[in-house]
């Protein structure tokens, strides 16, 4: 791992309502990392997303992004920041046009954003053939495409992934795993994703934090993750 | 027989005016925002006092209209940051809140200004064709509701403000995720549908007299066009107008204003019951 964290977790509580779900929870990822939250359904690894990003309030604990403790910032202001989001069942406006879904996300770049709109459609050809279609009328696949994309156009330092490949055919998710892959390579952007899906997690992870009962439980480093059944075993806990 | 035609095309127009100009604000704040803002009438009431007391001021009529469209928009914000913002996505808490803040403006301005002022006069100017004599600011109001709605959808259509509020409108919390400073965009478009009620308040002014619960003469045909028009309010409320418009006028002629009015409100329960979308749902599912 890089000695320099672009984002370090310490001891982060929450939950909703009166019901605890993470209970200090421990993580570092280094610069240009591509690191997963892996573990079963309902370990709470969409809820430490949501914390990072800001959608749901942290009980206890601290969140640092760039040496910068942004623990008790609004989402908007984490976005501003630099952090670059792609929710779970991708999110995008269903009734804007993909270039005005790209639009949304170029506020954050600023005078980038333009060169970087061009890189999109360099990364995602599809979207520069659908740009005038309405993103709700999009495929799954294409869906999550233009989620990227849209992360993407506003430059940032850290992407934070819910589970990129559910309910994408294969083929589709390997080719996103490649430009995920691409996009860490030549914008040096640091990726921590959620997934369960085996291949996705062995194609794209470096290292993998095991989520369980809303805690770090294990951490599988690279020689780790070449062994297709430690990982799958992790899956299982 | 031309000025027969024209005639009817005339109040055609007058009513599509009053019915645009009506629903305008009400098109962003209920079509757009989801919020049933039953003070919507009040933010006209606000344009039209504004106007008038310009007037009687000394302003000139269209500084004095500018007024009060913008003293509409600039409470709107202010009523948005302070009630309206704590009830999204809470429409029966809305319909409350905002029934309430009409209630107290109304009786408010009953106490302190009285039940009802003179009213300033429309403004002078007519012409003829054949033997019928037409007001020219009747002309003026359906150019400003043509005007208001060009005006709408390329702000919402063609500008970054625009394709930024679409998306807070869709998803507040993704666009919030993607930096987008969402109150603020909740609050301008707030204002920006009370500066238009405010705008229909200043139009409509030189025109009525002045009485202090004024605002529901316009409120059952503000929700009505924007109710017909649909989910898409920049697609929709033009052509429900113009259906409303038809039957309207047509009623009018035929039986008289009270036979207009209740035509009207038929037609509109028939248009929700065979397309429940709106207009504008109809129109979009044609063209996929």
């Amino acid at each position: 791992m890089s000695t320099e964290p672009v984002l370090s977790v310490t001891g982060l509580h929450a939950g909703y309502g009166p019901t605890p779900i993470l209970q200090g929870v421990e993580l570092r990822v280094g610069r240009g990392e591509i690191v997963s939250l892996i573990g079963r359904n309902g370990v709470g690894k969409t809820t430490i997303l949501r914390c990072l990003m800001g959608q749901l309030r942290v009980t206890a604990g601290r969140i640092r992004y760039l040496d910068r403790d942004i623990t008790r910032l609004t989402p908007d202001a984490r976005a501003r920041l630099g952090i670059g989001y792609i929710p779970q069942g991708r999110e995008v406006f269903p009734r804007l046009t993909v270039a005005e879904n790209l639009q949304v996300g170029e506020l954050i770049g600023g005078p980038k954003g333009r060169k970087l709109a061009d890189m999109v459609y360099d990364y995602f050809p599809r979207l520069q053939e659908r740009r005038g279609q309405a993103a709700g009328t999009m495929s799954g696949g294409e869906q999550q495409q233009l989620a990227i994309g849209r992360a993407l156009i506003g430059n940032p330092s850290l992407l934070l992934l819910d589970e990129p490949s559910e309910g994408i055919q294969p083929s589709i998710a390997q080719m996103i795993c490649a430009a995920l892959k691409s996009i860490r390579d030549e914008l040096g952007c640091t990726i921590l994703f959620v997934e369960q899906n085996l291949d996705t997690i062995m194609t794209l992870s470096e290292r993998c934090y095991v989520v369980e009962k809303g805690r770090i439980d294990a951490h599988i480093d690279a020689a780790q993750l070449a062994d297709r059944n430690t990982v799958r075993q992790s899956l299982l806990i | 027989m031309f000025a027969e035609i024209f005639s009817i095309l005339f109040q055609f127009a007058d009513v599509f005016a009053f019915l645009v100009l009506a629903a305008a604000g009400l098109a962003i704040i209920f079509g757009m925002m989801g919020i049933i803002n039953l003070a919507h009438g009040e933010f006209i009431t606000c344009g039209i006092y504004v106007t008038v007391a310009g007037v009687q001021q000394g302003l000139p009529l269209p500084v004095a209209q500018a007024l009060g469209a913008l003293t509409a928009g600039i409470i709107g914000v202010i009523l948005e940051r302070t009630v309206i913002h704590r009830l999204y996505n809470r429409p029966l808490d809305s319909i409350l809140a905002t029934w309430g803040i009409s209630l107290i403006v109304t009786q408010g301005m009953l106490v302190t200004l009285g039940s009802s002022w003179a009213g300033i006069g429309t403004p002078e100017g007519s012409f003829q064709v054949g033997e019928y004599t037409f007001s020219s600011y009747r002309l003026v109001l359906f150019a400003a509701a043509v005007l208001v709605m060009l005006a709408l959808y390329l702000l919402f259509m063609r500008t970054r403000y625009g394709v930024l509020a679409r998306a807070t409108m869709q998803n507040p919390q993704m666009a919030r995720a993607l930096g987008v400073r969402t109150p603020w965009i909740y609050a301008t478009s707030f204002g920006v549908g009370a500066a238009l009620a405010g705008l229909c308040g200043a139009l409509y002014a030189p025109t009525m007299t002045l009485i202090p619960t004024m605002g529901i003469t316009f409120i059952v045909e503000a929700f009505v066009t924007v109710v017909v028009g649909g989910a898409n309010v920049l697609i929709g409320t033009v052509p429900a107008a113009m259906v409303l418009g038809a039957i309207r006028t047509a009623l009018n002629a035929w039986q008289g204003q009270i036979i207009g009015q209740i035509g009207m409100l038929i037609a509109v329960i028939l248009v929700i019951r065979v397309l429940p979308e709106g207009v504008s749902g109809w129109l979009l599912r044609r063209n996929r």
